[in-house]
């Protein structure tokens, strides 16, 4: 399969309402390193096994929540090519500087129907540590914390899902890998650029702009044991798990960051190829869908966002 | 001596032990587990527990307390001065008698299912 355009999450930019709290949290919990501060007082984070230059930005404000997810594209004449199509979708595309964001090239944005802003960037300079490439060990540097191996997706809740879900197939090219609900009422749809089970997904919501969860990929289920035992020594606010989702069958642990984002830590996951089926489940069996060995959804997935 | 714990008293329901270094949404929990909340008329309001997503909104009546961040989207400036919190972001500087926010309503499967009373924005 040829991977072009749209390639894989790049960053996302975070809200939060204590830097040096957070700093903790996604550095010495989830595993992260920093690579720099910004002038602004903006952090760049990124996992020691992502070659780019950062894939979580943190910024300090007075809500939780985010600001804008970014999606890496193959090369700089696919901005080109994607603001034309995104304008005559009807939206409206903007542009940012390259170096808005340290290591960061030019960067294209424009706004959801579900009230999310999305950018796309050719460009990112590599940063240290990142991933060996002569001879390569598994790691320079042990993994530390959860051990997190990548920013890998996000579930962001607001209106107008089938709208995204039309507008990410047809416009950028992603491929919608399953649905919650029935068709013309659904109230999820995961997306894939790649192979994975997923790299963005959404679920109707009432407020726009909502923040479910950001993801972190651990190794294995070995790991998200890891990560389960590093939550409950430092008191990290639980919300479920260790579980497996039945939609993508990861391995997962919904947790929350000192502001209240949600992330999550999951292993595993099924490959997908752009030939598969969509894979569907019913408003029946919703529960199995989101914790597959609870089969019932608790209350906050539905309605705890930031 | 200086008290290291702190009666919380919910308006209606019953009371809950919570440490000096414990925030209030979590000490109410526990009493909910406990039994000692009956009869708490919903579901205690339990979401991120860190200040960020607004579902524990109460009104301190009377108490002190250590207030640590919460954010603005879901309590104003207007909001605070009027005594409302976010009760995970809350610590007892002395017993506390509060209210939920919380209302109950009834899902599409007639369990009760919690909600904010406002819609979070």
């Amino acid at each position: 399969m040829a991977h072009t355009g749209v390639l894989r999450p790049g960053f996302i930019q975070l809200r939060v309402l204590d830097m040096p709290s957070a700093i903790t949290h996604y550095v010495d919990r989830i595993g992260l390193h920093q690579v720099s501060e910004g002038p602004d007082g903006r952090i760049y984070l990124k996992s020691a096994d992502e070659f780019d230059h950062h894939s979580v930005v943190l910024r300090r404000a007075d809500s939780a929540g985010m600001d804008v997810m970014a999606f890496k594209v193959a090369k700089d004449s696919d901005l080109d090519r994607f603001e034309k199509r995104i304008t005559d979708y009807g939206y409206v595309v903007d542009h940012i500087p390259p170096e808005e964001q340290p290591g960061i090239g030019r960067r294209i944005g424009f706004m959801l129907e579900s009230g999310h802003r999305i950018e796309l960037f050719a460009h990112a300079e590599q940063s240290d540590p990142k991933p060996l490439t002569l001879n390569p060990d598994v790691w320079d540097y042990e993994p530390h914390g959860m051990r997190a191996r990548r920013f890998d997706h996000a579930l962001l809740y607001g209106p107008n899902v089938e709208k995204n879900l039309d507008f990410f197939c047809n416009v950028l090219d992603f491929s919608c890998t399953e649905t919650v609900g029935p068709t013309g009422n659904l109230i999820a749809v995961f997306l894939s650029a790649g192979m994975k089970a997923h790299d963005i997904a959404f679920a109707n919501y009432p407020s726009p702009g909502k923040l479910h969860h950001i993801s972190f990929e651990l190794e294995n289920w070995n790991d998200v044991g890891h990560a389960a035992d590093i939550i409950a020594r430092y008191d990290i606010s639980i919300d479920i798990g260790p579980t497996r989702h039945g939609i993508t069958r990861g391995q997962t642990i919904y947790f929350f960051d000192p502001s209240g984002n949600r992330n999550e830590v999951f292993a595993g996951g099924f490959t997908f190829y752009p030939d598969h089926p969509i894979r569907t489940w019913d408003e029946g069996h919703v529960g199995k869908a989101i914790f597959y060995y609870e089969r019932v959804l608790n209350d906050a997935f539905l309605s705890v966002v930031t | 001596m200086t008290a290291t714990h702190f009666r919380i008293y919910v308006k209606d329901v019953g009371a809950a032990d919570c440490n000096i270094d414990e925030r209030v949404l979590v000490a109410l929990e526990r009493a909910q587990g406990l039994g000692q909340l009956n009869p708490l008329p919903c579901k205690l309001p339990v979401g991120c527990r860190r200040g960020g997503c607004g579902i524990c909104k109460a009104k301190i009546v009377t108490g002190e307390f250590l207030r640590t961040p919460m954010s603005r989207s879901h309590i104003s400036v207007d909001d605070e001065q009027a005594g409302f919190v976010l009760s995970c972001s809350i610590y007892p500087r002395s017993d506390l008698l509060l209210k939920l926010e919380c209302s109950t309503k009834t899902g599409t499967k007639g369990k009760k299912v919690i909600s904010n009373e406002e819609e979070n924005q």
